[in-house]
């Protein structure tokens, strides 16, 4: 019982991050309906990025947050690129803008192993290695501040969405194109902000994911999966959604992970996605 | 049969007499090794352009279908010993179920969940091997190869020309296909769903029948790789780069045409093996990415289409 | 009036918070030429939908040559007798002019006897009929707004319908053709195919139908003669507000 527990609370802390990473999806294709597959290849990117920075010693966080505007940058570039030679164009566009970013993630991959190579990084931080105990149960450290920023992303992204003008404009844009144009208001200089603002976001959810383990170049794969996984269960789009679709998997996975063992963890957002997929694709919290 | 059906078929009859030739005569064993491999792209190419070229589905599990393959082969062999060709009937025949079961979940809904879906099945059908003790588990499996069979000399040239028929086989399926009213109407889901399901095709029931042919031909090509290798491993024979070269291939040679995706696996593949050998694996599957995205973007017709373009050139001048 | 071709009953239509439909009850008959008219978002094109089997109506029945088609999918309720076009055109952008017409007469007409019918020389006297034929091996993603709507008429018809639902066909014609695509519709009218027709432009709708229905908020507002329906009070109201 004590073994369940820990999973649940251990779930917990892992759910919240699920979330974090997940979050530039449920804003780049719950939002924006861009079939963007690659953004876990993107996170292993903010990841790496991270970790160079670590090694100049810059705290991986801080390294997260001025990793940021050099994402969004990339972002919108990657926005402007795809709206160019395949969303203007119509008819083909879901075949070759998802052929597009498939080839993307394998760039990415070959790319981190060909200047890396194939082994797992680290980063060090005060913070990594050491746990915090309460009664029996023991929390690392690392995981504690990956939770606490997870949840400061999450809750600042959901905020900027609906407080700020250009927060709204951008959920306007995801509903009704024509009424955001008759604003006055450009829906490609809106998406291309908001792809922007989401790959930042994953920028700075890859510098999490180093800090809760290492990292290799093809650990975006699984993370398909699990992002994936929280955006469909999530209803598209929606934020507070995001959240409580992360714990879901997460307690799941922690379950799973302590029950069956690791070499089964793989298969429960994929599996939790497929069964989503076939019942209910609009989502738990969808409509 | 029309004049282009017979060229099809003599074209098809030479090619098989030639692999079969020059298994008898070309005496090193690694050209039929390497050749294997690209022949076996030019059946995944053609299998996945069935749906994702002519339905515009695309699928990113090629190497679900692929892997379903090679492990029902090993679980024939170990069980009951059966021969090649029972191996590559019964993979055929799962992978199509497993095509008809993944598209009954999901063909419903956009493209895009189709082919999350397939990556999804790809690492579920990874770890579920993974944890199955009777198949090897992580580490693998050995096969034992029985006694090469007359005529052929060597198991690798008997591989080699049974994958040759399978492509042969498989072009011809999509052949038929792509010029009769079912390919019509596949083309007709892609270039617009709801056009077409009002103009009478039962566009769910051709999707599923697309899906399911494809997933058998893709796990048929699966099934020769435990003989072919002598071992099985899943991190191998799941890996995601089946995936990417089986849409690379025909997006590269072009998908409205059968014989794009031959080009695409032919030249594509001979690249591949050539940069494996010379310069390293990791490289090869950069090649596939790089070349996969200049496709999409500036040549979307692929080679094909490149050729047909450059010939109405000639003509009208 | 005598045994409907098309009977609806009570049917309404919901998205999400939003309803679309509300209760609509419409019959038409055999051979009629029918209108259907209501500012945008009265639910028009939600109805149209609803009967070719785009979308499935939540509660209520349609009928169809007596035969209940509600939970029919849409290629079904095609074979059965029911076309449509499209607002925004939706031609089959990677096919030629005559490919586009091969689909309906493959899939609906000769489904049953494809060895043995000539398809091409069925599509071009199609295409003869509306003086398309010389376009019949031009791409479709090259034809002008004109020949699209007209390529869209021609493909609807090669499924043989006995109703045809045409939705606003003529947006953005100019008279000439506008006149044009009259003719089309009054000419296939002739040899007995029911027409609803959907359309903004008035003079047109009026010209053409025999009975026009007026649909607000999901409701019908009105029925009856098009003369009635041009000075009907409601319909003002529900075209120019209060």
């Amino acid at each position: 019982m004590d073994l369940l527990l820990d999973a649940v609370i251990f779930g917990l802390l892992l759910g919240c991050f699920y979330a974090a990473v997940s979050v530039g999806l449920t804003v780049a294709f719950g939002l924006l309906d861009v079939p963007h597959i690659a953004h876990p290849a993107f996170l292993v990117l903010g990841a790496y990025c991270t970790w160079l920075l670590n090694g100049y010693g810059l705290d991986p966080i801080v390294a997260g947050i001025v990793l940021m505007p050099a994402f969004m940058a990339l972002g919108m570039a990657v926005y402007r690129f795809y709206y160019e030679t395949f969303e203007r164009r119509g008819s083909d566009a879901g075949l070759r803008g998802l052929a597009f970013f498939f080839g993307v993630v394998f760039i990415i991959e070959v790319g981190l192993i060909l200047l890396f190579g194939v082994d797992q990084r680290l980063v060090e931080a005060a913070y990594i290695g050491k746990s915090l105990d309460i009664g029996d149960t023991r929390l690392p450290l690392r995981m504690l501040v990956a939770f606490a920023m997870a949840l400061i992303l999450t809750a600042g992204l959901a905020l900027y969405l609906s407080k700020t003008f250009t927060g709204r404009a951008i959920k306007a844009v995801a509903q009704d194109e024509t009424a955001l144009r008759l604003m006055g208001a450009n829906p490609v200089r809106i998406k291309q902000w908001a792809f922007g603002i989401a790959t930042a976001v994953t920028g700075l959810a890859g510098a999490l994911l180093i800090i809760i383990g290492p990292v290799e170049p093809t650990i975006d794969r699984v993370y398909i999966g699990r992002t994936f996984c929280v955006v469909v269960l999530a209803g598209l789009g929606s934020m507070s959604g995001t959240l409580l679709a992360g714990i879901i998997l997460g307690i799941s996975e922690s379950i799973v992970l302590t029950m069956l063992g690791a070499s089964w963890a793989p298969a429960v957002s994929f599996g939790l996605l497929l069964v989503m997929l076939g019942i209910r694709p609009q989502g738990l919290f969808g409509r | 049969m029309t004049a282009r059906g017979y060229r099809f078929w003599i074209g098809a009859a030479i090619v098989l007499s030639a692999a079969c030739v020059a298994a008898a005569v070309v005496k090193n064993e690694y050209y039929f090794y390497a050749a294997y491999v690209v022949i076996q792209f030019v059946v995944l190419a053609t299998a996945w352009n069935i749906l994702g070229g002519y339905a515009g589905y695309v699928n990113f599990g090629s190497s679900a279908f692929f892997g379903v393959g090679a492990y029902i082969a090993v679980m024939l062999i170990k069980w009951l010993n059966l021969p090649l060709g029972l191996q590559i009937i019964a993979a055929a025949a799962v992978g199509g179920t497993l095509g008809f079961g993944v598209g009954l979940l999901t063909l419903r809904l956009r493209g895009i969940f189709f082919s999350i879906a397939t990556v999804a099945i790809t690492i579920i059908l990874e770890t579920a091997v993974i944890n199955w003790r009777f198949v090897g588990g992580a580490t693998g499996i050995q096969i034992l190869r029985p006694p090469v069979m007359e005529p052929f000399e060597s198991y690798t040239k008997m591989l080699f020309v049974c994958m040759v028929l399978l492509a042969i086989i498989a072009v011809a399926i999509a052949r038929h296909i792509e010029t009769s009213w079912i390919g019509r109407g596949l083309r007709a889901i892609r270039d617009n769903e709801e056009a077409a399901e009002c103009t009478g095709v039962p566009t769910l029931k051709l999707k599923l029948a697309a899906c399911a042919i494809s997933g058998a031909l893709m796990s048929a090509a699966g099934a020769p790789l435990a003989m072919y290798q002598s071992f099985v491993e899943p991190a191998s024979a799941f890996n995601l780069t089946y995936s990417v070269s089986a849409l690379a291939m025909p997006i590269i040679g072009g998908t409205s045409h059968w014989l794009g995706p031959v080009l695409g696996a032919l030249l594509l593949g001979s690249v591949q093996q050539i940069v494996t050998v010379t310069v390293s694996s990791e490289l090869n599957v950069l090649v596939v990415g790089v070349l996969l995205v200049v496709f999409v973007v500036a040549a979307p017709q692929g080679l094909v289409g490149l050729f047909t373009k450059v010939k109405d050139k000639v003509k009208g001048n | 009036m005598a045994e409907p071709l098309l009977q609806i009953t009570n049917v309404s239509k919901r998205f999400g918070g939003f309803t679309a439909l509300d209760g609509v009850d419409l019959a038409v008959a055999p051979g009629e030429r029918f209108g259907l008219i209501g500012p945008n978002g009265s639910g028009k094109t939600t109805l149209i939908n609803c009967i070719s089997g785009s979308l499935r109506n939540e509660s209520g029945s349609i009928r169809f040559g007596g035969e209940d088609i509600s939970a029919l999918p849409a290629y079904q309720r095609t074979r059965r007798g029911i076309a449509r076009s499209f607002q925004i055109p939706r031609p089959f952008s990677s096919m030629t002019v005559m490919e586009n017409l091969m689909v309906p007469l493959e899939f609906v007409r000769h489904r049953h006897t494809l060895h043995r019918s000539d398809t091409r020389a069925e599509a071009l006297e199609i295409l003869g009929s509306i003086s398309l034929a010389d376009k019949a091996d031009t791409p479709s993603n090259q034809l002008s707004q004109v020949e699209l709507r007209k390529m869209e008429l021609a493909r609807a018809m090669a499924a043989r319908p006995r109703l045809l639902i045409s939705d606003e066909a003529m947006a953005g014609l100019s008279g000439a053709e506008i006149d044009e695509v009259l003719a089309i519709l009054f000419k296939l009218n002739d040899s007995g195919i029911t027409i609803i027709m959907i359309e903004h432009i008035m003079q047109a709708v009026m010209r053409f139908s025999q009975r026009v229905v007026c649909l607000d908020a999901g409701k019908i507002i009105c029925e009856g003669a098009p003369g009635a329906i041009i000075t009907n009070a409601n319909v003002q109201r529900a075209y120019l507000g209060n």
